[in-house]
Parts: C-alpha cells; structure tokens; sequence
C-alpha cells in the first residue's frame, strides 16, 4: 500500500527491518500481509499511549515498499487523513513506558520490548532505523567486586606474614635464652660426672633403672675358678 | 631437584607471554637450545658445582679479575624483580575482574547518552579498551606521565606483599613454595590444553604452529628471539643456577641434569605452545567469522536481500553479482567491505606483555564458562609470575645475607623487608599513565643485551682464561666423568661465536633503524602508532645497559688497582 502526499511525508517515515532467518533460525515464520496487520496493530496501540493520540486506529498506519529482506516504511497519519505525524511523536511512542516508572521497573522502553515480543524478536533483529535503542545501563553495584576480593586476600597476606614475622621473633628471643640456660644444664651435668668419678651411668640411674638381682647371682656363680 | 624447578619456573612467563606468533617458531627454538641452551646451562651448574659457591664468589675463584662478572648478575637480577612484579599485579587485577558476570572485557562500557558505545572502545575491540584504558589508563606517550593510577598501585603493594610472605623466611621457605608454584601451572595446562584442542577452530592455530615458513626462518630476528628466549627459559646469567649448584654434592653427575633440565623445559614450552595455538587458532577462527558475517549483514542490509540467503559459501558468487547488477550502489558499500581472511587474523601479533592480557583475554571471553576459564588463566599466569619472583628476589638476597656486614646488623626478615619495600616503590613508576612505555624500556632491554653480555664472557672465562683443559680434569676428578667432545667444542666455539653473531645483529639493527621506536597507543584511533623515544628516555636505556654490563670491567680494574697496591705495601714493607 503506497500513500500519495506531500513530500514531507518522507520526513516522517520510519523504515524497519526484520531479520527473521537470523532471530529464530528453522522456526522463522513467513512475513506476509497477516503478520503486517499485527505491526500495524502493534503501531496504532503505542500511538494511543500517547496523550491527544488515543484515537488512532490501524487504518492510520500506512505500510510500503515490503522488501524480501523483510524491510518497509511506515507511517502513521491523523485522523483527517490529510497529513501524517510528525516523527518525533511516533518515536516517543515507540519508546514510552509502558507503566509510569515506578520503583521497580527502571526500564524506559517497554514499548519497544512490547512490539519485539509480539514478533519473538529482540533489538537487533526488529530494527527501526530512524529511532536507536537505548542500550540497557549496566548494572553497576555499588562497592565494585574486584574491590571485595582484594580486600579479602589482602588481610589474609597481612595476617600471615605478621604471623611469620612474630614467630621469628619469638624464635629468635629462644635462641637468645637458649644458650644460657644450656650452659647452666652443663654445669649440672658436670657436677654429676665429677661425683662420679667421670662414670656417665649417672644417667642409667637417674632413668630409673633397676638393678637386676637375678643378673648379679647368676655372675656371681660363674665368675670364680 | 631443586635445581630443576627453579629452572622450571623461570621460563614459562616467557614462553607463554611472548610467544613467538609465527609458525616456524619451533625450528630455531629446537636448534637454539641444542647449540647454546644446554652446553652453557651445564656450564653454569658445573661452575658452580665445582666453586662450590654463589655466582659472585664463584667467578671470583675462576679468576680475581671477573669478580665483576657476579655483581653484574645481581644488578641485572634486581632490575628485572622491579620491573617484573607490576606484570603480577596485572594478573591480580584481572584475576580479581574474573568474578563478574559478563567478563568486564567481553562487553563496552556505554557512552554519555547511552545511545551507544564508547568510542575508544568501538574503534578497538573491548579487550584492548579493558587493557589500555580500564587497567592501565596509558597516556598518548612516554612524556605525559600522568599521576599513580591507584587500582593497580594497589594491586602492586599487594603482589609484594605476597613476595615478601614467600621469601620472608629464607631460601629453605622459599624452596617449598616454589614446588607449589613450579607443579600447579602444570595442572591447569593440561586442563586447558584439553579445552583448548576441543575448541572450534583450534586445528587452525595449530596447523599454522606447525608449518614451517621458509622466509621467517631466513629472518635473523627469528633466530635472535628464539636464542634470547632459551635464556630467560633456562635463567642463564642471573647467578641463581650457580647459587643453586652449589649446594649440590661434588660428585653429583651435573651433565645428567643440565640435558634433563633443558629437555623438560622445551617439552613443556612445546606443550604450552600448543595450548596457546589453539586458543589462538580459536581465536582467529572466531574473529574471522564474526568478519564475514559483518560483511553478510552489511550487504543484506544495503541490497535488501532475503535474510539468509547469503552465506559464507555463496558470498564471493554475489559480490561479484552485485558489482555488476547495481554498480553504482556497490561502489557506495564497497569501501565498508573489509577483506577477512583467516591468515591475517593468525599473523596479527601483539606486542609484548599485551599477548598474555589481550589475545588470551580475547579468546576467554568467547568460551562457555568463561569466567572459570579467567580465573583458571590469571591463577596460573600469577603463579608463574610469583615464581619467577621468587627465582629472582633470592639471586638479590643471597649475597646480601651472605655478606658479614649487612647481615650482622639487620636480621634476614628486615633485609627482605627492605628489599621489597625499596623495589615496590619504585615500581610505583611503572603503574603511572606512562608506565607501561618504561615497563617495555626496561623489558626490551635491562636485561637482554646484558645477559648476552655476561654469558658470553662466562663462557670465554671458563674456556680460556681458567683453561679448558684445567675445568675438564677439574669436573672429571668431581664427578667421575670425563668431558663429551661435543660439550668441549660448544663451549669453545660454536656458543661463544652465536652469542657474539646476536650481539651483532642487535647492534646492526639499532644502527639500521637510526633511533629506537616504542609503540604508543593513540586512543583516538584505537590503535597502536609507532613514535620515537625523548633523548632522556634513550639516555635511561643506555644508563640501564651500562649498569650492568660495565660491572664486568669496573670489576676487573678494581682488582687489578687492589692488586697493584697491594704489591705497593708489600714492596714498601720489604
């Protein structure tokens, strides 16, 4: 369907591109003159979202120059017929909120997702050319993670290297003690060996050891000849 | 054993980082490392072996005049560990990225309004913008230095840290972690190298590895990059191998280590080049398909063809149809049509430390799970680094806790705290907007020509100053064995000779080329430009050679100046 008007037409129209071989693959359904209806249908429901506009009908929405690829023009006219809208109040049709943004939902263009759905595609494979998709906002949190994961190795390399350095330190003060107090255990052993004549069975005695009286008879039998 | 893992971990960051991109990489690495790898990697563990001490009382030993020779080692050993840690901190930043989803790299950060993308990161890709301006923020050139970027600051101190927890207690600490750090990268090898075989693509990369390109290997560069990378790989020149043999038993068989050694190390660079080509097949592969179907697209969308219709295998048919048919539009679209070919995407090499942070980032993104894939990747690309680390932080302080004098002052935990401390912050440098440009002075060339240097003169002093009959009697009354004629004619000839032949192409090169040129990242552009260096960044190089390499003679004339008053007191007091 071709409309004849004022050249200013060209101004308003929107061209569109599907690709549905690349959407939906072996499912791709056939672009015919019921799936324009539904555009049409689809067009004419953001249109009434907009205030003054709630009186448009699908007969408004004009269709042109359908193309294999699948790509087309619209546009959509007044009530009158007589001349068409300006592009700026189709676009913001295109893109107005479905519900007034309220706490949960942050998304500005649920209209737009509201025309990919009814066709099962997305973005990238409903184009309007004239009119660009604003790009969803990152999700940022608010302490950025890599932060979090530093922070957490970071006091782990801290706690262990205090831990080392203390236990050096602790070493090195046993080293320092250690000496003494060995030189004091020598002067003990000394003074036993010395009592002893320089025998070290001081140490068998002070084990503990019993003396094995069963030994000592039976040397005693052997020993005189 | 030991030996053998410190020599382990020395080469992998090499290896894996810079690879050479070029398919006949094998061939002059298998050749390099026959004539020259393991004739002076047995040079240096028999040396020390022999000495029975580290690098510096070693050369000492072989002659008073070369003591220069293990203190240009060291200061070598110390420039490397300053610059060498930022390359960890990297790899924390990017381990520490690796826990969100979508992979910080694999998506571009939206512009102003939020109609599209940045620009800077639509002209590149969204890896190169992760890494030049997210990670390193790189200024247009060297002079603009720009302030400390404190994200990666603060990843340095934390690479330190880590450092210093490793080494604190000394060598015998030093020795277990390295196990850990040596064996892991092994594992996480071999999950990727069977990942990497299963990607689509990867036979690409690997049939590129494989052939042999008769005009690459006519390319001395070839040659000079395969032989400076069998150094680092086996640590040649640092004083650590010394170091290490020299706590090994006299009669221990040093020849059986040094082919053993050398024949694990190029086996294991063969494997992990073998993983590298494939992810890097993957990744050309990849590149090379989301090129044409852009070409796809563009022209469905200009001729208004039926979605589908065109296909890789139909697509040379209808260009040629469409020239004809609509000539006028064609030449319209035509200047937007990029030529893509699967060679051109293998043959794009980065420079640099960018390889290990670009093109593997690159090739991660578009695995399924990639980020278990990232983590995997930086965890062992931080391992390997931690090593290396360690290999080089030990050279530094075995002297320093050697010598009577500092060590009776400060206790060997302060020397090492000291040590860190004192390289970290000047490794601050390196994490300013400029950073990266010193980063790649001091890797291009604090350690290259020096280490050429010093081999050299090694191999020379063992052969004809301390005499190469006296070393052969010496190792056979050592070990037992008596010396191969094939050791024998490598260390007297064919080695010296090759290292003085790289020596001469580096100096002709420099002099071919006029001026030394670094490449600078123009974020207008999203590209690299290649510039010339400030006379005070040429005046830096030069003081960098020059401080390790005139160690060697400074030495020499502080002995024979020692010497000569020596002989003065004596004559007096006779």
């Amino acid at each position: 369907m071709s409309w004849m008007g004022p050249r200013e037409d060209a101004e308003n129209a929107f061209k569109v591109r599907l690709s549905l071989r690349t959407a939906l693959g072996d499912k791709a359904y056939a672009w015919d003159t019921n799936e324009e209806y539904l555009f049409k249908a689809m067009v004419a429901f953001s249109m009434r979202r907009v205030p003054n506009r709630e009186g448009t009908e699908i007969s408004h929405v004009l269709l042109c120059n359908v193309t294999q690829r699948v790509s087309f023009w619209f546009v959509v006219t007044d009530p009158s017929r007589n001349h068409t809208l300006p592009a700026v109040e189709v676009q913001s049709a295109i893109r107005l909120p479905l519900v007034a943004v309220s706490g949960g939902c942050s998304s500005l263009r649920m209209n737009r997702n509201r025309i990919n759905n009814a066709f099962f595609l997305n973005d990238q494979t409903l184009e309007f050319l004239r009119i660009p998709a604003t790009l969803a906002p990152p999700t940022d949190p608010s302490v950025p993670i890599w932060i979090i994961i530093f922070g957490v190795i970071f006091c782990i390399v801290i706690v262990a290297t205090m831990l080392l350095i203390l236990s050096g330190i602790r070493q090195h003060r046993r080293k320092n003690k250690g000496p003494s107090e060995m030189e004091d255990t020598e002067d003990k052993w000394e003074n036993t060996v010395k009592i002893e004549n320089g025998i070290p069975c001081d140490p068998l005695d002070m084990k503990g050891g019993h003396v094995n009286d069963a030994f000592v008879t039976e040397d005693e039998r052997l020993t005189p000849l | 054993m030991k030996v053998q893992a410190v020599s382990h971990l020395r080469f992998y960051i090499k290896v894996l980082k810079e690879q050479m991109m070029k398919g006949s990489f094998l061939v002059p690495y298998i050749i390099m490392l026959t004539v020259e790898g393991m004739p002076l990697l047995y040079l240096e563990l028999a040396v020390g072996q022999r000495m029975r001490q580290g690098s510096i009382g070693a050369w000492r030993t072989i002659n008073p005049y070369l003591s220069g020779v293990g203190v240009a080692s060291v200061v070598v050993s110390f420039f490397l560990s300053m610059y060498y840690n930022v390359i960890n901190a990297w790899a924390f930043w990017y381990l520490f990225h690796s826990f969100q989803d979508p992979l910080p790299w694999s998506v571009c950060p939206l512009n102003g309004n939020r109609t599209g993308y940045d620009e800077e990161c639509e002209k590149a890709s969204s890896t190169q913008y992760f890494w030049y301006r997210k990670t390193l923020n790189i200024s247009p050139s060297i002079q603009e230095s720009g302030a400390v970027q404190w994200e990666p600051a603060l990843c340095l101190i934390l690479a330190w840290l880590l450092v210093y927890l490793c080494i604190l207690r000394g060598t015998e600490s030093t020795g277990k972690v390295v196990y850990f750090t040596a064996l892991l990268p092994y594992c996480v090898l071999i999950v990727y190298l069977v990942r990497g075989l299963t990607l689509h693509g990867a036979t690409n990369g690997l049939a590129y590895m494989f052939t042999p390109k008769m005009e690459q290997l006519a390319n001395p560069k070839a040659w000079i990059n395969a032989a400076t990378q069998i150094f680092f790989s086996l640590g040649l020149g640092f004083g650590s191998l010394i170091a290490f043999a020299s706590y090994n038993e006299p009669s221990n068989n040093c020849q059986k280590h040094a082919v053993i050694v050398s024949i694990i190390n190029s086996s294991t660079s063969i494997f992990a080049s073998v993983v590298t080509f494939s992810i890097y097949g993957f990744k050309a592969t990849f590149n090379y398909e989301s090129c044409l179907n852009k070409v796809i697209l563009l022209l469905t969308n200009s001729f208004d063809l039926e979605d589908g219709f065109l296909t890789v295998s139909n697509l040379e048919e209808v260009k040629s149809y469409l020239a004809s048919a609509y000539p006028s539009k064609y030449s319209e679209v035509f200047p937007q049509i990029k030529n893509c070919s699967l060679e051109s995407e293998l043959e794009t090499a980065v420079q640099g430390t960018g390889l290990a942070f670009i093109v593997y980032t690159e090739a991660i993104k578009n695995m399924e799970v990639s980020q278990l894939w990232s983590v995997l990747y930086f965890f062992m690309l931080l391992m390997l680094g931690i090593g290396s680390m360690l290999g080089n932080t030990a050279a530094i302080l075995t002297p320093l806790t050697d010598s009577k004098v500092i060590s009776s002052y400060l206790p060997k935990e302060a020397i090492s705290g000291l040590v860190c401390l004192v390289s970290c912050a000047i490794g601050l440098v390196f994490t300013m907007e400029a950073g990266n440009y010193w980063f790649d002075i001091f890797n291009d060339y604090a350690a290259t020509l020096p280490l050429l240097l010093i081999v050299l003169v090694e191999a020379a002093a063992v052969c004809y100053l301390y005499g190469l009959r006296r070393f052969e009697s010496d190792l056979k009354a050592m070990t037992g064995h008596a010396l191969n004629w094939y050791w024998k004619a490598m260390w007297g000839g064919v080695s010296p000779l090759l290292i003085i032949s790289l020596f001469v192409f580096y100096l002709s090169d420099y002099i071919i080329t006029g001026t030394l040129q670094y490449q600078a990242w123009d974020a207008s552009q999203g590209q690299l430009v290649t510039k010339d260096y400030p006379p005070y960044a040429l005046a830096i190089i030069g003081l960098l050679v020059a401080s390790s390499t005139m160690c060697i003679p400074l030495g020499a004339l502080g002995t024979f100046i020692v010497r000569r008053l020596k002989r003065r007191d004596t004559a007096s007091v006779a």
